[in-house]
């Protein structure tokens, strides 16, 4: 069991973390933008996340935080 | 108690500096100061201090950035070409409001110059070589014991206000051998310095040192604190010499081994029936322009005589005021006025022999 | 469930100006990890450069000093001479270590002066908008040459990995690259080490981070990674060049 938590505010959009994924479920929420203006990551099938970490480790802004 | 010695001017800046606490040194090699480098290369260590000799004159004033910036007594020395080099960092060291003492023994210029002794770095130290809105305290010794003295004094200066001081001889001095008295005991203030970056030990937040505020409103008010503490310093620390002014006809206005030669200049006037007086500033910022509104009434003129094309006289111009003329005797290249050619000056602007 | 993975202690946790994808951010966190991990935050000393990062004293909650472009060697070293048992760092781009702060960086690696520097290469100058770097590849287009570098008019980039390690007291130079998961890992593992030797007193130790300058490049954030993989990784290689087995 795994989970990823977005700080939506600090998220600028630049897509990294969406190519690390193994299970490629990091995705652009193209429905809304946050105060910046910018599209911001997220998952959205929990379930299947593994808690590798990728993800938050390539985010440069400490975006994400990965509990197991 | 005291200890009397006969010792180089160099070489006393570099004890008076061990004396006052200071314990580092980074420098580089440049006549006519050199001697100073050599001198804290054998002394530092003995004291437990640290010397280096740095890549550069602009690497050294950043080294003694860096270790002001821990709470440390620094200090560097060079001369006019070396000192041209660093005024980078000297704006540096200012906005960061880090204490530090530099020393110049000024060389003539411009460019490579000479290494005779002039006194042609007068605005770069005093109107600022680096850029931005910024003063450092400078001192202007005449003799070795005022070497010793006022280095001393300049570490206390520089913590006691956060600023850089700069100890402004000439070649003459740094070079000449003098009797020194050196107290057994200085007078160090050492101030609590709760800004340095020691390292948090977790127990506080982190101190930062940095000279940048990007936010026009905050980098004014920045700006405005210095210039308090500039204000403050003027009028706390001008210090000045006034010898034999009571009753000029007219008085010298000179420093360092200038002043030395204007004294002498004075004793050969009186036997001439000319009574000349010298306003000797010790000080160069904050210069001491309220003294001359004692003398100002009383005189034909002032004469500012400078190893320069005249650097110093227009701080002199700006304290008189248009009152009273003040004319001018320079000499450059590292030639060095007599007393017969100055005479000869006041004679000139007197009119003739006087009575 | 617990947490394995949050924001190190020694970074400060407010936003980070830095551009959208731009790798500073991830070098930023490695090294506030390795500061986490070491247990040195209380006594870390950073020093700040002139560039895109002039104010990353805002970023980590150690005491932090800013310099003057390309003296951040130089102040370090006043730093460290005062507390030699302290740590001390500097964190500079390829404007500020490799152009005007060369004699510094030679210095303090040939002095073997115990401070680590983290040197951050992306080619390019950012702050000041995207002018050719020491670093710039040939045929590059900058703002000042924006017909490509070219060897006739400006000369070869400089390997600073490969120059620095010529030095006795240079005792552990990497270059890593933060373009994918495995890179950054190594980065982490160099920078780790390099803190590892300066605490160990062996000597000067320094790690060029190959990174993005997507703004200036001209590239999104992820075709900048690809940009650095397919251009600098040939040039600039990846790998030890000093101080492999050193024990730490």
């Amino acid at each position: 069991m795994a989970l990823v938590t977005f700080d939506k505010e600090r998220c600028k959009g630049c897509e990294l973390c969406t190519t690390v994924c193994p299970k490629k479920i990091v995705i652009m929420n193209e429905e809304e933008i946050n105060k910046k203006g910018f599209y911001t990551a997220g998952v959205k099938e929990m379930s299947l996340c593994i808690g590798c970490g990728f993800c938050a480790m390539i985010c440069p802004d400490c975006v994400i935080e990965v509990e197991k | 108690m005291s200890k009397k010695v006969l010792m180089k001017g160099n070489e006393v800046i570099a004890e008076a500096a061990i004396r006052a606490g200071c314990r580092y040194y980074f420098g580089y090699p440049i006549t006519p100061q050199t001697e100073i480098a050599h001198y804290m290369a054998k002394r530092m260590p003995e004291s437990g201090g640290v010397f280096l000799q740095a890549e550069s004159e602009i690497a050294a004033i950043n080294m003694v950035y860096g270790a002001a910036s821990t709470g440390a007594r620094v200090m560097t020395s060079s001369s006019s070409p070396g000192i041209s080099l660093k005024q980078e960092g000297f704006s540096y060291l200012a906005g960061a409001e880090l204490p530090c003492v530099v020393v110049n023994i000024v060389r003539c210029g411009p460019g490579l110059g000479g290494i005779l002794p002039a006194q042609s770095d007068y605005f770069q130290t005093v109107k600022g070589g680096g850029h931005g809105d910024y003063k450092m305290v400078a001192f202007a010794p005449e003799s070795v014991q005022e070497l010793y003295e006022l280095t001393v004094e300049a570490f206390n200066v520089a913590d006691r206000y956060r600023i850089t001081v700069m100890v402004q001889g000439d070649g003459i001095l740094g070079q000449m051998m003098e009797a020194v008295e050196f107290q057994d005991q200085e007078k160090i203030e050492l101030p609590e310095k709760p800004w340095a970056t020691t390292g948090t030990e977790m127990k506080r937040p982190h101190n930062v040192i940095t000279s940048i505020y990007i936010d026009p409103e905050v980098l004014e008010q920045h700006n405005l604190k210095l210039q308090a503490k500039y204000r403050l310093i003027e009028d706390c620390e001008v210090k000045v010499e006034e010898f034999n002014c009571e009753g000029a006809e007219l008085i010298l206005v000179a420093y360092g081994s200038v002043a030395r030669i204007a004294k002498s200049v004075i004793k050969l006037a009186e036997k001439e029936g000319i009574k000349v007086g010298l306003i000797r500033p010790i000080t160069l910022w904050p210069y001491p322009s309220k003294v001359f509104d004692k003398y100002v009434d009383q005189v034909h003129s002032f004469l500012t005589v400078e190893l320069s094309a005249g650097q110093m006289v227009e701080d002199v111009r700006l304290a008189v005021n248009g009152r009273k003329p003040v004319h001018f005797y320079g000499r450059m290249g590292g030639m060095v006025p007599t007393n017969q050619e100055i005479i000869a000056k006041i004679k000139e602007i007197l009119g003739g022999v006087a009575k | 469930m617990k947490k394995v993975f949050q924001k190190p202690h020694a970074l400060v946790d407010i936003p980070q100006h830095y551009c959208p994808g731009c790798t500073h951010g991830i070098v930023h966190r490695l090294i506030a990890e390795v500061i986490d991990e070491l247990g040195i935050e209380g006594s870390t000393i950073g020093v700040s450069p002139v560039g895109c990062t002039y104010n990353n004293y805002e970023y980590f909650n150690c005491d932090m000093v800013q310099a003057a472009h390309g003296r951040a060697p130089a102040v370090a070293t006043g730093v460290k001479r005062v507390f030699p048992d302290k740590t001390v760092f500097t964190y500079q781009g390829d404007g500020d270590l490799a152009a005007i702060g060369t004699a510094e960086i030679v210095h303090v690696a040939a002095r073997g002066e115990k401070i680590t520097t983290i040197f951050v290469n992306n080619a390019i100058y950012g702050m000041t908008s995207g002018q050719m770097a020491p670093t710039t590849l040939l045929g590059q287009v900058t703002t000042t040459s924006p017909f490509g570098r070219n060897v006739a008019q400006h000369g070869n980039p400089i390997k600073v990995c490969e120059l620095l390690a010529t030095l006795d007291g240079a005792v552990y130079v990497e270059r890593v690259a933060v373009n994918n998961i495995k890179n950054i890992i190594s980065t982490k593992k160099a920078i780790k080490k390099a803190f590892q030797v300066q605490l160990a007193g062996l000597g000067f130790s320094i790690v060029e981070v190959l990174s993005t300058c997507p703004t200036n490049w001209g590239l999104d954030a992820i075709a900048s990674l690809k940009w650095l993989e397919e251009n600098m990784m040939p040039k600039y290689q990846l790998g030890n060049y000093k101080g492999k087995d050193l024990e730490v």
